[in-house]
């Protein structure tokens, strides 16, 4: 595709680009294999290769496609291959896979019921990834339908309705109208906070200085969140579409794209779609020939977690070191090197194009709830069957995400906890499950949507254990500059030590809580103000729990250390030997074939790799 | 510390010259040269200082900030271990600590052979893997205590291999 030169050649282009995917789809054999970070460390690269060298054995490249796509969600099922025009969906595909799947489905001999999908109740075959029931209850807007496109192929996403949305915006809507849709749409900030995006728009587009500047974060810190990494690295475009689209809004003129360091795929993908897009003159001096002027930039962080935090952020951007500064000003009215400046997350700029389509306002605000519209991503991870990113509308219950979605909790074991909002939020527990999940039911159960990781926790969480990781956490992110976050939380982080070595005594959990809030009121950024929450929800939804470790001395889940021994039943021992062999310090002792092993109790230190080496579970921690 | 090579100069000087168009260059300068080099050593630091006009205190100031630069050049094996709250839950931490046993060092640290590091991630939002460890950027999913070892074992005679024909 040649270089563009006005909205007319877009729109052609869009046209084409729609016949040529379904075309794609409807034509011959396609196979889409998993690109993502997660199925490409299963393994997927070797998929792919096995199927080109199968095919071009052959000789069949012109009949057979393969190309790589995107995340299809469902990563613990990874890695996918998903084969067109059937749509059949295949999971936990091995590089030995390979053959099977291209003698029989590639070569038309039906699917490979091997791989497909089964209800592991009553056999039931789901072949199609729409019959599935982890994506029965989602709706799929940031996540683009799950639709399997290259990357790095802008036809492709123009051809699932991609850059339809700027078209409109470029040809028909002026800055004003961008920022009263967005306004009306009812969008707010999907990093957290859940400001309404349209008011900070109109903040920016209000100040008369011409110089403005947009930033997209995905400096996705929150440990155990990976939404934004998988919507960069599936479909860079819808971001930089989003981007795009609001910049026209606010009349930017340049933005910045700010990458965690820990995301060198997403980095290189959306740094590819910037470069095409500068060569078919969407990005750049008068775009379309409109007067709209804009370019994107990559800036790759370092490892700071405080530098999601919007000023931190910009520090960082100006190349200094990322600290926050006191609000106000607020960036939209002094941000990038004193200039307006508008900062969204990943997650919000991928919800634009919906927005702005054609029927996407009216589509979008008829989902969700009252005052949280259209629908939230999660990374479900920790103790689920289906691990995997989510999209659901606002108002699902928690319940529907965990069970209906989620699968349940892994290896049969008792649902605890789920901990959202990652080191700002909190737990929430069984008797909050029915809770629709929006913006403000979640603060008001005590915990907060946050970017979306949602991490799941069993009976054998700890959760003084699961408090004082957040803590060390907090305690390591912290940037330094105000001392109730430098020195508040380590105070903090040393009660939590005292009472998961079982030295603490119960006047120290008043002296957690003052802390606590002080540090919440006293603190100069969001990473400080929301520090102590993790300790606090877990110390008023589980109190039985730190009681039981200060006065019994007990881990109730036998997570802690000091307070848990490993043990031999000496009855049921199978005097093997195996665990003596594989005790890193020696410290077992028996008799091979005649005398049961015995622990010694004061050289143990509790690694646990006795336990998990006995082929003969006999060994318990009590 | 050994001076940097010739070659790590020119290298220094080309990414400059690479990133001095944009408004502030020093981070992208920063993370190329630690990503290519694995450390960003005090001399190198004084050269970026000449060239920016950026005064060296500053620099060294970003350097020690941020937890990816690294003022001591890391080992031929960097072990990352994900301490992410999904990795965290699955036992990472036992992890980390019988690898830390194993090689006799803390995070942060290298073997006195050169040949390790260890570092403590936080998420490479590979969850549903958890728990996972990056060798050299290579994702191993799904880590068990008893098989830490055995990898380590597998490093070490590669090693020894690679010594034996070269001599």
């Amino acid at each position: 595709m040649n270089r563009l030169t006005n909205v007319q050649d877009l729109k052609n282009a869009l046209a084409q680009a729609k016949q040529d995917y379904q075309k794609l789809l409807n034509g011959g054999k396609v196979v889409f294999v998993c690109g993502d970070t997660g199925c490409l460390a299963s393994h997927s690269q070797e998929v792919k290769e096995k199927l080109d060298e199968l095919v071009n054995a052959e000789g069949l490249q012109d009949n057979i496609k393969i190309m790589y796509a995107g995340c299809f969600g469902l990563c613990s099922q990874g890695p996918f291959v998903k084969v067109y025009p059937e749509g059949t969906l295949y999971r936990l595909v091995k590089p030995s896979d390979a053959t099977l799947i291209f003698e029989k489905d590639l070569k038309g001999f039906g699917i490979v019921e091997s791989l497909v999908f089964k209800n592991p109740n009553d056999g039931t075959i789901y072949a199609k990834q729409e019959d599935i029931p982890f994506y029965q209850k989602q709706k799929a807007i940031a996540m683009a339908d799950f639709a399997p496109i290259e990357p790095d192929n802008i036809d492709h996403y123009m051809g699932i309705g991609g850059y339809e949305a700027l078209c409109r915006v470029l040809e028909t809507k002026t800055g004003e109208d961008v920022i009263s849709i967005a306004l009306d749409s009812g969008l707010r900030g999907r990093g957290g906070g859940g400001y309404p995006t349209g008011v900070k728009w109109r903040y920016a587009r209000m100040q008369q200085d011409p110089q403005k500047y947009l930033i997209c974060n995905l400096d996705e810190g929150d440990p155990g969140a990976f939404m934004d990494r998988a919507i960069a690295e599936r479909t860079p475009h819808i971001i930089l579409e989003g981007m795009m689209i609001a910049a026209y809004g606010i009349g930017a003129i340049r933005g910045f794209i700010y990458v965690r360091a820990e995301y060198p795929t997403a980095s290189l993908r959306l740094q590819q779609a910037i470069d095409l897009l500068r060569t078919k003159g969407l990005l750049g001096q008068r775009i379309l020939g409109t007067e709209f002027s804009f370019d994107i930039e990559i800036r790759v962080g370092a490892g700071a977690f405080v530098c999601g935090e919007e000023t931190a952020l910009m520090a960082s951007i100006e190349g200094k070191r990322g600290m926050p500064r006191s609000k106000p000003p607020f960036p939209a009215v002094k941000g990038l090197w004193g200039h307006p400046t508008i900062i969204n997350n990943v997650e919000t700029f991928a919800n634009l194009p919906y927005i702005f389509r054609p029927g996407g306002l009216e589509a979008y605000k008829a989902i969700g709830t009252e005052k949280s519209k259209g629908t939230k991503v999660f990374s479900l991870a920790g103790k689920i069957k289906n691990v995997g990113l989510v999209e659901v509308p606002m108002g699902t219950t928690l319940r529907e995400l965990i069970f209906d979605i989620g699968g349940g909790i892994e290896k049969g074991k008792k649902f605890k906890a789920i901990q959202t909002g990652g080191p700002s939020g909190g737990c929430l527990t069984e008797e909050d499950l029915d809770t629709p999940i929006d913006f403000d039911n979640l603060i008001a159960r005590g915990s907060m949507m946050g970017s979306g990781g949602a991490i799941v926790m069993d009976e054998d969480n700890c959760m003084v254990d699961v408090a004082k990781f957040y803590l060390e956490f907090i305690c390591d992110e912290s940037c330094g500059k105000c001392s109730p976050c430098r020195i508040g939380t380590t105070r903090m982080k040393e009660i939590l030590d005292k009472i998961a070595s079982g030295t603490a005594v119960m006047s120290d959990l008043d002296t957690l809580k003052e802390l606590a809030i002080f540090i919440k009121d006293a603190s100069l950024c969001g990473l400080g103000q929301t520090a102590p929450n993790p300790v606090l929800s877990t110390l008023t939804k589980f109190y039985d729990e730190y009681k039981a470790h200060i006065i019994d001395k007990t881990c109730p889940a036998k997570v802690c250390k000091d307070l848990i021994q490993y043990r031999i039943n000496p009855d049921t021992c199978k005097k093997c030997g195996i665990c003596a062999i594989h005790c890193p310090v020696n410290c077992i002792s028996g008799v091979r074939g005649k005398e049961a092993y015995v622990i010694d109790q004061m050289a143990c230190i509790k690694c646990g790799t006795c336990l998990s080496s006995c082929p003969f579970d006999v060994i318990r921690k009590v | 510390m050994k001076p940097i090579s010739a070659y790590a100069k020119e290298r220094l000087n080309q990414i400059i010259d690479h990133y001095q168009t944009l408004t502030t260059p020093l981070m992208m300068i920063l993370s190329d040269f630690q990503k290519e080099f694995g450390y960003v050593p005090l001399e190198v630091q004084e050269i970026i200082s000449k060239r920016l006009e950026i005064p060296v205190a500053e620099i060294y100031g970003i350097v020690t900030f941020y937890s990816m630069f690294s003022l001591k050049p890391k080992g031929k094996y960097v072990i990352g271990i994900c301490l992410g709250t999904a990795c965290y839950v699955q036992a990472a931490q036992q992890i980390a600590n019988r690898l830390e046993e194993i090689l006799g060092i803390k995070p942060g640290q290298t073997t006195s052979d050169g040949l390790f590091t260890i570092d403590i991630l936080r998420c490479l939002g590979a969850c549903a893997l958890a728990p996972v460890m990056v060798i050299n950027g290579k994702i191993l999913p799904h880590v068990k205590v008893n098989d830490l070892q055995r990898i380590i074992d597998e490093y070490v005679r590669k090693e020894a291999l690679a010594y034996e024909s070269a001599h």
